[in-house]
């Protein structure tokens, strides 16, 4: 009985929490390693890109709130996605035409682009903050739990409580689908396979016929649906400020570092990397010693590696491990 | 005289800028902008030494001007007895252990060779010994936060006149800049950039949260200062007589006795506070101008024209048998060190010290924006930058709301949309910023005041 509680609890706080913030993570991480392999830099205005998308679902979300639409026990705001998306692909197309175009045919160096990103991250910043002010924003509607804790403990007897929140349940399946979608597309359609030679090699690709005007179009409009839908997945499941979108920013670079920049799958795994390490570290691992140890080896203290404001410097610090010791990232990079 | 043409007349467009703040708004707030946009002016140099002359991108700036900020408090500060004879022993144990973990790790570096066994026996070491201090130091961090928490609660500093911690600031943020070069220096540039800015903001969270070491979140405020206070300004007879003469045309007008002396009241607490800010400006400008004449000189010395070389072409320097990672990281360390002067000397004028203030945003990407816009690699250019858009990051809200009010001017003022723009007038700050670099990285590549270099 204790064993299947000490199993509870950490499916409850590490195991469920970590695979939520993860997959927001990964799909993060995916646009911010699209964007470095096919338009080769670091996009510095990665969370401000999803706090747009965010934005202009939360701004379809309300409108179809007005209009009484709603999803019943689902979020109104997956009706809203699809729109959010389309004003954020509009929203970078403009961004890539008025501004990294230019540099794309002057073939600037990374760094000068990575500099102009930051200019953009400014300038959306700025857009967001003016339409929808800098505050907290909660837009999720609908059943909140699938599972409530109290209920889970009446109808299994057991004392640890396993909340499921309807959130997390839709972030991992989006997450699923999307990345499943996304890796169907990129290895099995011309288009997906003409993008992957163009980030391995410029030059060939172009030899052979590929557009670049329409591979850069491509990349825009799949970063666009992956910024949106990790935007919002994220604004579900917590609440939507943009300011904690510039700041998710670092770990999703992290994600797609550690990942192998440049590799779609390896970012994908990164983001678990990351979400896991973060919450494993950082998590007081006292109760489940409690429940598995017999009684006279307790511990006294709360068995925390690290306290959990450091959960950011976690990510951080292996990051910077990564990039030491194997700077191609754990599943070599640049192999999209 | 001529060459130099376009420095001076856009330094004196700058400065009239200033002095137009001042006539229209206010003195105190025309020098409280001078003030800081003499601290952005070193902070860019900073950046300038490591962007302009080396081609090194550091996106750390933030961690950097905190540490400096932390060296105000820690030297500023007077000891906290109580918290040392609490915990003081435990830290100066931990202290010991760290110094030996590094003297171990050292040794066994020197000592044998690269292999697979002595990486894991130094990462087993880094572990342990992590281990190890977390535990000695955990009761003595409880006892020292545990001292009268609402006002100390830290161990406090020493006491010294707050000025010192300028040279100690640059001293820490050398020290940081020691150790981030070494690992991080042979990355690409935008993984290096990446990589200084996760570092930033681990510095920045263990400032946060050590509360023993700087308080934490709970602030230091009432920092020593350099300049006299203004309470004990209003009260001093040579600097009431002072702003008597000064303003003797304006008080003359008024007859009645009371309300000439309510006048001159006024004129004193204000006074009092332009003059305070006035000390500083001094102290600030004269920092500046120490750094200029050094960063100047080496600009154009056999060193300047080294590090030229190594930013245009590595591996041509390298084959001249140039030592491109050590001097690499020399630079490293010296444009960190005067970042972190720059981040005492913002602590010793606010007289505070506010740990969660310390943002990307404001601390490492506008000063990228002030490097990018002045000028790289031109310290007039970098100095400039410093002040242009300092200057536009504080006015650009009141120029933005005179622009909305100007266009919307047919519109009443009960319109939501009008409204809501006046409403989110803070952020058209962003805005101006990002254009701004946008615009300047676009159609002026160089910078406002580009870098030259003359042969002689």
């Amino acid at each position: 009985m204790d064993f299947l509680n000490a199993i509870i609890l950490l499916l409850n706080y590490i195991f469920i929490p970590a695979l939520t913030y993860g997959s927001q993570l990964a799909l993060g991480a995916i646009f911010v390693t699209l964007i470095y392999g096919i338009l080769r830099f670091a996009n510095f205005a990665t969370g401000d890109m999803m706090s747009f998308g965010t934005m202009a679902t939360i701004l379809f979300t309300w409108y179809f709130q007005s209009l009484g639409v709603s999803l019943g026990v689902l979020p109104s705001a997956l009706i809203a996605i699809p729109f959010g998306i389309i004003l954020m692909i509009l929203y970078m197309l403009l961004i890539d035409k008025f501004v990294f175009k230019y540099y794309r045919n002057q073939k600037s160096p990374p760094v000068q682009f990575a500099m102009v990103s930051i200019g953009v991250m400014f300038v959306t910043q700025a857009v967001v903050r003016i339409i929808i002010g800098p505050g907290d924003r909660r837009f999720f509607d609908g059943e909140k739990f699938i599972i409530k804790a109290r209920e889970f403990k009446d109808m299994t007897g057991l004392n640890e409580g396993l909340a499921l929140k309807s959130t997390q349940v839709i972030t991992i399946f989006v997450t699923i689908v999307l990345v499943s979608l996304l890796f169907w597309f990129l290895n099995r359609t011309k288009t997906g396979k003409s993008m992957k030679a163009y980030s391995d090699n410029e030059d060939l690709a172009l030899l052979s016929g590929i557009d670049p005007k329409k591979i850069v179009l491509v990349t825009w409009v799949i970063a666009g649906i992956l910024a949106t839908i990790g935007g919002v997945l994220y604004g579900l499941d917590k609440s939507f400020k943009p300011f904690t979108y510039f700041n998710n920013m670092l770990p999703i670079f992290a994600a797609a570092i550690v990942g192998g920049i440049g590799n779609p799958f390896g970012a994908f795994l990164g983001g678990y990397v990351i979400a896991f390490s973060e919450i494993l570290l950082t998590y007081a691992y006292k109760k489940f010693f409690m429940y598995i140890l017999p009684e006279n080896m307790e511990p006294n203290s709360l068995v925390q590696l690290l306290s959990t404001d450091y959960k950011f410097a976690v990510s951080f610090s292996i990051l910077v491990m990564v990039l030491i010791y194997r700077p191609s990232g754990i599943f070599k990079g640049k192999v999209l | 005289m001529r060459k130099n043409l376009n420095v001076i007349a856009a330094y004196s467009i700058m400065m009239m800028l200033i002095l137009m703040v001042g006539i229209f708004q206010s003195w105190n707030i025309a020098l409280s902008i001078f003030n800081l946009c003499l601290i952005s002016a070193v902070m860019t140099m900073g950046a300038n030494i490591q962007w302009g002359y080396a081609g090194l991108i550091n996106f750390g700036i933030m961690g950097y001007t905190a540490l400096g900020g932390l060296a105000a408090v820690l030297i500023s500060v007077d000891p906290v007895q109580e918290a040392w004879r609490a915990g003081g022993f435990d830290i100066l144990m931990c202290l010991w252990l760290i110094i030996v973990m590094v003297l171990v790790i050292r040794f066994i570096l020197k000592n044998f060779e690269k292999s697979k066994l002595r990486t894991y026996s130094i990462a087993t070491l880094i572990i342990t010994g992590i281990i190890i201090i977390r535990v000695t130091a955990e009761p003595g961090i409880e006892k020292i936060e545990a001292v009268n928490p609402a006002t100390t609660g830290f161990l406090g500093g020493f006491g010294l006149p707050i000025i010192f911690s300028w040279v100690v600031g640059a001293l820490f943020a050398g020290g940081l800049a020691f150790i981030v070069g070494k690992v991080a220096l042979g990355l690409r540039a935008d993984y290096l950039a990446i990589a200084t800015l996760l570092i930033s903001e681990i510095v920045i969270a263990i400032i946060k949260h050590e509360d023993w070491l700087t308080r934490g979140v709970k602030n230091v405020i009432g920092l020593k200062r350099p300049a006299p206070y203004e309470v004990d300004l209003q009260t001093t007879d040579w600097f009431i007589s002072f702003v008597e003469k000064f303003n003797s045309g304006k008080l003359s007008v008024i007859d009645n006795l009371a309300d000439r002396q309510a006048a001159l009241n006024q004129l004193v607490i204000e006074g009092s506070s332009v003059f305070v800010k006035l000390c500083y400006s001094g102290l600030f400008l004269v920092v500046v101008i120490i750094l200029l004449i050094l960063t100047q000189k080496a600009l154009y010395s056999p060193w300047g024209r080294m590090m030229r070389a190594i930013r245009d072409n590595e591996e041509a320097a390298n084959a001249m048998g140039k030592n491109v990672v050590k001097q690499h990281l020399l630079i490293f360390i010296l444009g960190s060190a005067i970042v972190g002067i720059a981040g005492a000397m913002l602590v010793t004028q606010d007289g505070l010290f506010t740990p969660g203030s310390y943002r990307p945003m404001r601390y490492t990407f506008l000063i990228w924006v002030m490097v990018i816009v002045g000028g790289s690699g031109n310290n007039f250019g970098a100095i400039l930058g410093g002040f242009v858009v300092w200057f536009l990051w504080i006015e650009a809200a009141p120029i933005s709301l005179f622009l909305i009010n100007f266009f919307t001017a047919g519109i009443p003022e009960t319109n939501a949309l009008k409204a809501h723009l006046i409403e989110s007038v803070p952020y058209f700050r962003f805005l101006l910023m990002g254009l701004g670099l946008l615009f300047i990285m676009r159609y002026r590549p160089k910078g406002i005041l580009p870098e030259k270099i003359e042969i002689k």
